[in-house]
């Protein structure tokens, strides 16, 4: 049942299955016809694809897909503290932290990443080299992105929460600590996994740094075999079947900690936090 | 200060090519992800599978690997077009997926009494969509869609890497040129960003109060 349409009578399921024939028979066609334009361009030879099923290529894949994964976790892992410490910065009484904490996180939220990675690569890139920088503009992103989830997650919690718990006699840390925090995370879990996939994406970037990932393992082998098309593909699929891991982990998170029918929730869509009440 | 004076028309023209960049892809993602969001919301399943499919391929993509495959693998298959051209094309794939969910979102969170009630006093199927669901799911996508908008200014960047003098390249190239004032470059052109993006939310919050139930 949808807000869009009725449940189809007879004549509606007879329309519906005319439609669902034209759309197979369309798909299908334009399946054929790119399967054609590959076949035309010699796409399909095993030169192309051969290096996919070598083991010193698979090795390759699989070394940058280490650092790629290492990056993201390191990365994760910093922005976590970081978006914890700048979100309740955010919540402070007292407004010599509230407005810093306010002003770092607004600022890197609304820079555009690469930007970010591209100034710490030409300020530390000696010292710390490109996955670094990489990582740290990772870690600066997500942290501000999560800082704001952190803040959002917090402020979900019904207010009755915390104004029992300073009935109790509760300092505002312990309230924080002890009452409004353990109910946020149930509500932000989703949130910061679909954040890691963001965040997984994002390793993409140090590719234009050159940092070591599993991007940058493409342009290894498609600067040997010269398969760019079949390596954007295999970098694709692989990408999607990580991101489907993390995806099916997040809904997970969401049916097992979702407390109770109308419970907040907290979205981000492109590093903007949405909260539905 | 020198090097953001001395080079201001270079970085205004990278602004210029950063928002030619926005408009054309989010005109084309906007189209295409309308489309895409229909499909995905028909009474016909093979229509919302393929939808589904596409959304699900292209959101958990990578936007750098859809740029190179449309900017290197386009011309090895004797696809050509202009850089501008493939790296647009590759943002507008990749930002559709994001307004047909923010788009299905809208909609479903009308509820279903809403439709229902128009149905039952007689309205046909345009005037419920036209009269009813459309105007909410409109005022519900505002947010969604903003920040889409928002994602999509920031993911215009990218093209820098490849060969595109928009904002970012240019900020690549002063970092370069100019190692003793690094800090004011990159807070300069972040300024040009930020200014972008608090438009669009601005836009936003006008269009949403404009739309408000009263």
């Amino acid at each position: 049942m949808s807000v869009l349409f009725d449940t189809p009578g007879p004549k509606a399921v007879r329309r519906h299955r005319i439609l669902g024939v034209i759309t197979v028979l369309v798909l299908a066609a334009i399946a054929v016809a790119v399967v054609l334009k590959l076949a035309a361009e010699d796409q399909f030879t095993s030169d192309k694809w051969e290096p996919f099923v070598t083991p010193s290529i698979i090795n390759i894949l699989l070394e940058g897909l280490r650092n790629t994964v290492l990056a993201a976790v390191i990365a994760i892992a910093i922005s976590i503290v970081a978006g914890l410490v700048f979100g309740v910065g955010k919540l402070s009484n007292h407004r010599a932290v509230r407005w810093p904490a306010w002003l770092v996180v607004e600022f890197f939220r609304a820079v555009p990443l690469l930007m970010l990675i591209y100034f710490i690569f030409s300020v530390w890139s000696e010292n710390i080299g490109s996955l670094w920088s990489l990582i740290i503009g990772l870690a600066l992103y997500n942290g501000s992105v999560l800082a704001e989830v952190f803040r959002a997650g917090i402020n979900a919690v019904p207010k009755g929460q915390a104004e029992a718990a300073y009935s109790l006699g509760m300092r505002k840390t312990q309230v924080v600590t002890i009452v409004q925090l353990p109910q946020a995370t149930r509500i932000m879990l989703p949130a910061i996994i679909s954040q890691c996939i963001v965040a997984l994406k994002d390793t993409s970037l140090g590719f234009t740094i050159l940092a070591p990932g599993l991007t940058y393992a493409g342009r290894e082998i498609w600067n040997t075999f010269h398969n760019k098309f079949a390596t954007a593909l295999v970098l694709m699929a692989i990408y999607i079947v990580l991101n489907c891991l993390l995806s099916l982990l997040a809904s997970f998170a969401e049916r097992r900690l979702s407390s109770s029918e109308g419970a907040a929730t907290v979205e981000i869509v492109g590093g903007q936090v949405l909260t539905k009440a | 200060m020198d090097a953001l004076t001395e080079n201001f028309d270079a970085i205004l023209s990278g602004f210029w090519l950063t928002l030619r960049l926005l408009v054309v892809s989010g005109v084309g993602a906007l189209i295409i992800g309308t489309l895409f969001a229909a499909l995905r919301m028909s009474p016909v399943p093979i229509m919302r599978w393929a939808a589904k499919t596409y959304v699900v391929v292209f959101r958990n993509t990578p936007l750098l690997v859809l740029i190179i495959l449309t900017y290197y693998g386009l011309p090895e298959i004797n696809i050509r077009f202009s850089f501008f051209t493939m790296v647009s094309m590759a943002m507008m794939i990749y930002t559709a997926t994001f307004v047909s969910e923010a788009l299905r979102s809208g909609v479903n969170a009308i509820p279903v009494g809403q439709a229902e009630a128009a149905r039952s006093i007689g309205m046909p199927f345009g005037l419920t969509m036209t009269q009813v669901v459309l105007p909410q799911a409109f005022r519900a996508v505002v947010p969604p869609m903003a920040s889409v908008f928002i994602a999509l200014t920031k993911n215009t960047s990218l093209a820098a890497g490849f060969g595109i003098a928009e904002a970012t390249f240019r900020l690549k190239g002063l970092l370069n040129d100019y190692a003793t004032e690094r800090i004011t470059i990159f807070v300069g052109i972040a300024i040009g960003y930020i200014i972008i993006v608090e438009v669009i939310s601005f836009g936003a919050a006008r269009l949403e109060r404009r739309w408000r139930v009263s």
